[in-house]
C-alpha cells in the first residue's frame, strides 16, 4: 500500500516539531527514518498511525486521504519501541488481539496466529506469558501481533533499541528479508545509521523536524547532502572549506575536486575514510591516536598538527603512537552545502 | 470533568456538611461567632489533660513499636528462612483486624481469669493490667508491627548490599557499616512508618475505649464522652477541630518528608537476601518467636476465651448470641449483628468502589496542579477522624432537607467516606501504571477508543478493583468511630455490639463480646485473604 505525506506539520505548545514534511513510500518498498532524538521521527510515525493529528497537511494511504481516520480504522501495523505486549494476555491472544478487533472467526484466528508466530520464527510459544519472554522473544511477538492483521503498512518505532549487539544485527537481517517476502510497506523509525541501511531501501534523514535528505540507503550514507547529515549518518572527516576555480582549500590541504553544480565558495568537504591513503611521501603527517576494529578491518585516527583528526582504514600492524604520513584521494573527496 | 461529579456530589453531602455543621457547631455555638467559647473549651484543664495525654501516648507508642518490629524488619528485607512469605502474611494480620477486636483480644489477655493475671498469680504477683497505659500501648504495638516491619523491611530489602559491602572493603566494621550506610537509607521508610503508626495511635478509638476504661481518653474517646454522656456537643466540635488540625498537619509533614527519598536501589531481578549464618541465626529465632508471641498469643487467648465458658470449653456464648437478655440494653439478639454488618459492608464497599472509582479515573486524567489540589482533597476524610465523621453525621443530617437519622443509608455512607481514600489510593496507582503504549497498541490494531476502554484499562484494572472492594468491605465491616455514633439501637454493626456487650456486667457478656470478637476476626480475616490472593499488589498506601 503506498503511503504518501505532504506538507506536515506539527508543534507541541510553541515548540515546532515537524515543519512541512513531505514523503513518498512506494506500495511494498521500505523506508527508514533516520534522526537523532528529539528530531521529531516518533512524532511522524505517530501521525502516519493516527495517534497524534499533525497541525497541518494530509497523510493518504493508497491515494485515500485518511488524516482524520482514528488509529482503529486505519489498518496501519505499529511496532512499539518498548513492544508494549498486553500483560492479561498470552503470546497467542497478543497476536490474536487485532483479528479479533477485525471480527475474524476463532477457528481462523487460530490459523492466522500459528502463521504469525511461525513466520517470526517462534512456533509453539502461544501459551506463553509475555513476561517470561526474553528482549528478542518479546520483539518477535509485537512483530508478529502487527503483522497478524495484515496490515497495508507497517510502523517500527525503534525497533531494535533495546536488544543486544548481536541479536541486534541477526534480528536486522531477518526482518528485511520477512519484509521483503511479505511485500508489506514498511516506515522504521531509528537513531542508527547501521539499522537504517540495513532495513531501508531508501532513507529519509529528519533533522530539527524537517527531512534534510532522501535518496537511495546507500546514496544518503556515502553522500550525505550537509554536514548535519554527515554527522548523523556516521561520517566524522568533514571541514569546512572554500570551493574555487576546480579547487578547494580545506585544512587538509588543497585538493583538486570534480563537483559539477557545486557553485564556488564556501563549501563543507567529506573525506570518506576510504580516501584517506598511507604514502611515505604524502603531505599529511600525523601520529596514530587510536584504533579500533570493526569485524575483522582495522581502522584508526591520525592526528597531525593544523588539520582535524581523519578516520581511515589502517594496516592492522599500525600502533598507536606510530608516525605516518598519508595522503587524500582528491577522487573520493564529497562537497556538501555549508550552513547547516 | 463528568466523572468527578459523583465523588463531588457525595463527598459533598457526607463529608463537607457534616464536618462543616461540626465546625459551625463548635465555633457559633448561638448562631454567633463565639471565640470566647472556644477559647474556653481549649485552655480547659480537662482538655490540656487529654490532648497531652493523646500526644504522648502517641509517641511512647510510635517509639516502642519501631524498636519492636525492627528486627522483623531486618528479618523481612535480608533474611532467606523457609517458610518468609507465611511469616509476612501473619504479620499483617493484626494491621487489618478491627479495633474493636484488638481491644478486646488485650482484654481476654490482661482481664480476669486471663493468661497474664494468671502467670502472675503463679509467681505470687496481683497484676491487673486493666485501664492502664501499658494495655492500650501494647495493644497499640500488636497493631502497627507489620507497618514497621513491613514498610521498613520493604526499604531494607531495596537497600543495595554492594553498598553495604563496599562500605566493608573500605574499612567500616559492620555496626558502623550499619550505622553509617544501611541506616541512612533506611531513614527514609523510618519516617515514614512512624509518622503513620504516631498518626493511627494519635487517632485511636477503639482500643483505647475498650482498654482504657473511664480514666483515660484520648481526644477521640472524649469526643465520643463529651457527646454521648455529657451532651456538650459545643465542646465536643472544638475538640474535634483540634483533632482535625492536628491530623492536617501530620499529614503535611508526612508528605513533606516522603518527597527526600534517597536509597541505592538494588539491581531489579538480583535477591538480596541471604541465608542467616553465624550470629544472625540466634537473631531470627528470637525474632520469629517473639514475633508469634507478640501476634499469636492475643488473638489465640481471644478465641480461647469465646469457648472458655463457665462449663468448660463450649458453644454457651456463641448459642447465646441468638437470644435477647432480659435486663440487656440489646433490643435484638446480638447475631443479628452480623447479618448488619455484612449487609451495611456490601452497601458501603460498593458505594465506595463506584465513588472512589470515579474519583480515580477523574484524577488520572487531571494533570497537574488540579490533580494535586484534587488528591489533596479527596484525601481530606483520611486525615478527619471517623469519630469526627460520625459526630458529624449525628449533627447535621438530622433535620430537613437532609433528614437521614432513620435512613439505613447513613451507616454505609459514612463506612464509605472512610473507605474512599483506601479505594482511590489503590485503584490511582493502578490506573497510572497502565502504558499509554498499551491503549495506543490496542488502537492501532482496530480497537475502538470503547473497545480499548473494556479490552486493556477495564481488564487490567479488574484485579486492582476488586483488591479495592475486599479492602473497603474489610473496613466498613470493622468500622467503629464513626459508627458508634449513629448505629441504631435495634441495627447494631458486630463492633457496635462487642461495645455494648462489654459495657454490660457479667461474665457472659464479656464471653459475648469474646464469641462476637471472634466472629469478626474470621470474617475480616477471611475477606482479607481473598484480597491477598486476588492482588499481590500492596493495598492502601498513602
Amino acid at each position: 500500500m503506498q503511503l504518501g505525506l505532504q506538507g506536515i506539520g506539527k508543534s507541541f505548545g510553541a515548540e515546532p516539531v515537524l515543519t512541512d514534511v513531505d514523503l513518498d513510500v512506494a506500495d511494498g518498498r521500505t523506508v527508514a527514518l533516520l534522526g537523532p532524538s528529539g528530531s521529531g521521527k516518533s512524532t511522524l510515525l505517530r501521525i502516519v498511525a493516527g495517534l497524534v493529528a499533525p497541525d497541518r497537511g494530509t497523510v493518504c494511504l493508497a491515494d485515500r486521504d485518511v488524516t482524520t481516520v482514528p488509529a482503529h480504522r486505519r489498518g496501519v501495523g505499529v511496532v512499539f519501541q518498548d513492544q508494549a505486549l498486553f500483560p492479561h494476555l498470552d503470546v497467542t491472544g497478543n497476536v490474536a488481539f487485532g483479528l479479533r478487533m477485525a471480527g475474524v472467526d476463532r477457528a481462523e484466528r487460530a490459523r492466522r496466529v500459528e502463521q504469525a508466530l511461525e513466520l517470526v520464527g517462534l512456533p509453539g510459544y502461544g501459551r506463553r506469558d509475555p513476561s517470561t519472554l526474553s528482549g528478542g522473544e518479546a520483539q518477535r511477538v509485537a512483530i508478529a501481533r502487527a503483522l497478524a492483521p495484515r496490515p497495508g503498512v507497517v510502523l517500527l518505532d525503534e525497533p531494535l533499541a533495546a536488544l543486544d549487539q548481536l541479536l541486534r544485527e541477526r534480528l536486522l537481517l531477518e526482518l528485511r528479508t520477512l519484509f521483503d517476502d511479505l511485500d508489506v510497506t514498511v516506515v522504521a523509525v531509528t537513531h542508527d545509521p547501521t539499522e537504517a541501511g540495513a532495513l531501508g531501501d531508501r532513507i529519509a534523514v529528519l533533522l530539527d523536524g524537517r527531512i534534510a535528505q532522501e535518496d537511495d540507503a546507500g546514496t544518503v550514507l556515502a553522500r550525505p547532502v550537509s554536514a548535519s547529515v554527515a554527522g548523523l549518518v556516521g561520517q566524522r572527516n568533514v571541514a569546512t572549506g572554500l570551493l574555487r576555480a576546480g579547487r578547494v582549500e580545506c585544512p587538509w590541504g588543497s585538493l583538486p575536486v570534480r563537483a559539477p553544480g557545486v557553485p564556488d565558495g564556501r563549501v563543507a568537504v567529506l573525506v570518506t575514510p576510504a580516501a584517506v591513503r598511507v604514502d611515505p611521501d604524502g603531505p599529511l603527517e600525523g601520529v596514530v591516536t587510536g584504533r579500533i576494529f570493526r569485524g575483522g578491518s582495522a581502522f584508526a585516527v591520525v592526528a597531525g598538527d593544523g588539520w582535524p583528526p581523519l578516520d581511515m582504514a589502517a594496516p592492522s600492524h599500525w600502533r598507536v603512537g606510530d608516525a605516518v604520513r598519508l595522503r587524500i584521494d582528491a577522487t573520493q573527496v564529497h562537497l556538501m552545502a555549508s550552513g547547516s | 470533568m463528568v466523572v468527578l461529579a459523583a465523588p463531588v456530589v457525595f463527598l459533598s453531602v457526607f463529608f463537607l456538611v457534616p464536618a462543616g455543621t461540626l465546625v459551625l457547631t463548635g465555633l457559633r455555638p448561638a448562631g454567633a461567632w463565639d471565640t470566647g467559647a472556644v477559647l474556653d473549651v481549649l485552655t480547659a484543664d480537662a482538655t490540656r489533660r487529654v490532648a497531652w495525654f493523646t500526644v504522648w501516648q502517641a509517641a511512647v507508642s510510635t517509639a516502642v513499636t519501631v524498636v519492636v518490629a525492627l528486627p522483623a524488619a531486618w528479618l523481612l528485607g535480608r533474611i532467606r528462612i523457609p517458610g518468609r512469605s507465611v511469616f509476612a502474611a501473619v504479620l499483617i494480620v493484626p494491621f487489618v483486624l478491627p479495633t474493636v477486636v484488638v481491644g478486646t483480644a488485650f482484654l481476654a489477655l490482661l482481664g480476669d481469669g486471663g493468661p497474664v493475671q494468671q502467670v502472675a498469680a503463679l509467681a505470687g504477683v496481683e497484676l491487673d493490667l486493666r485501664q492502664t497505659v501499658t494495655a492500650v500501648v501494647a495493644a497499640h504495638v500488636f497493631f502497627n508491627y507489620a507497618v514497621v516491619a513491613r514498610t521498613v523491611g520493604a526499604a531494607w530489602q531495596a537497600v543495595d548490599p554492594a553498598s553495604e559491602d563496599a562500605a566493608r572493603t573500605l574499612g567500616a566494621s559492620r555496626l558502623r557499616t550499619f550505622w553509617t550506610v544501611t541506616l541512612p537509607q533506611l531513614r527514609p521508610s523510618l519516617a515514614g512508618a512512624a509518622s503513620v503508626v504516631f498518626l493511627f495511635t494519635f487517632t485511636s478509638f477503639g482500643v483505647v475505649k475498650i482498654l482504657g476504661g473511664p480514666r483515660i481518653a484520648t481526644i477521640e474517646v472524649e469526643i465520643h464522652r463529651l457527646t454521648t454522656e455529657l451532651l456538650d456537643l459545643q465542646a465536643a466540635s472544638v475538640l474535634s477541630l483540634l483533632q482535625l488540625a492536628a491530623v492536617v498537619s501530620a499529614l503535611a509533614l508526612y508528605r513533606r518528608a516522603g518527597v527526600r527519598r534517597g536509597t541505592s536501589r538494588a539491581r531489579p531481578g538480583r535477591s538480596t537476601l541471604h541465608r542467616p549464618v553465624g550470629a544472625e541465626r540466634a537473631l531470627v529465632a528470637v525474632t520469629v518467636l517473639s514475633a508469634l508471641l507478640l501476634l499469636v498469643v492475643p488473638i489465640g487467648t481471644l478465641v480461647w476465651r469465646s469457648f472458655a465458658t463457665a462449663d468448660g470449653l463450649g458453644l454457651g456464648f456463641y448459642r447465646a448470641l441468638s437470644t435477647v437478655r432480659r435486663g440487656s440494653v440489646a433490643f435484638v439478639p446480638p447475631i443479628e449483628a452480623v447479618t448488619n454488618s455484612m449487609v451495611f459492608g456490601v452497601a458501603a464497599a460498593t458505594t465506595a468502589l463506584l465513588v472512589g472509582g470515579a474519583a480515580a479515573v477523574g484524577l488520572h486524567r487531571l494533570g497537574g496542579r488540579a490533580r494535586g489540589l484534587a488528591d489533596s482533597s479527596l484525601m481530606l476524610p483520611l486525615g478527619t477522624s471517623a469519630v469526627t465523621i460520625g459526630f458529624g453525621f449525628l449533627i447535621a443530617l438530622d433535620s430537613p432537607p437532609l433528614d437521614l437519622r432513620t435512613s439505613p443509608v447513613l451507616i454505609p455512607a459514612a463506612q464509605a467516606v472512610i473507605a474512599i481514600p483506601f479505594v482511590v489510593r489503590t485503584l490511582l496507582p493502578a490506573l497510572d501504571a497502565l502504558p499509554e503504549r498499551l491503549r495506543d497498541a490496542a488502537a492501532t490494531l482496530g480497537a475502538s477508543p470503547r473497545r480499548v476502554w473494556l479490552e486493556v484499562d477495564a481488564k487490567l484494572l479488574r484485579r486492582p478493583a476488586l483488591v479495592a472492594f475486599g479492602f473497603a468491605y474489610a473496613i466498613s465491616l470493622g468500622e467503629f468511630g464513626a459508627t458508634v455514633f449513629i448505629a441504631r439501637a435495634d441495627a447494631p454493626t458486630v463492633p457496635v455490639a462487642i461495645f455494648r456487650a462489654l459495657s454490660q456486667p457479667g461474665a457472659l457478656s464479656v464471653g459475648q463480646a469474646m464469641a462476637l470478637s471472634t466472629i469478626l476476626l474470621v470474617l475480616t480475616t477471611a475477606v482479607m485473604l481473598v484480597v491477598d490472593r486476588v492482588g499481590d499488589q500492596r493495598v492502601g498506601g498513602f
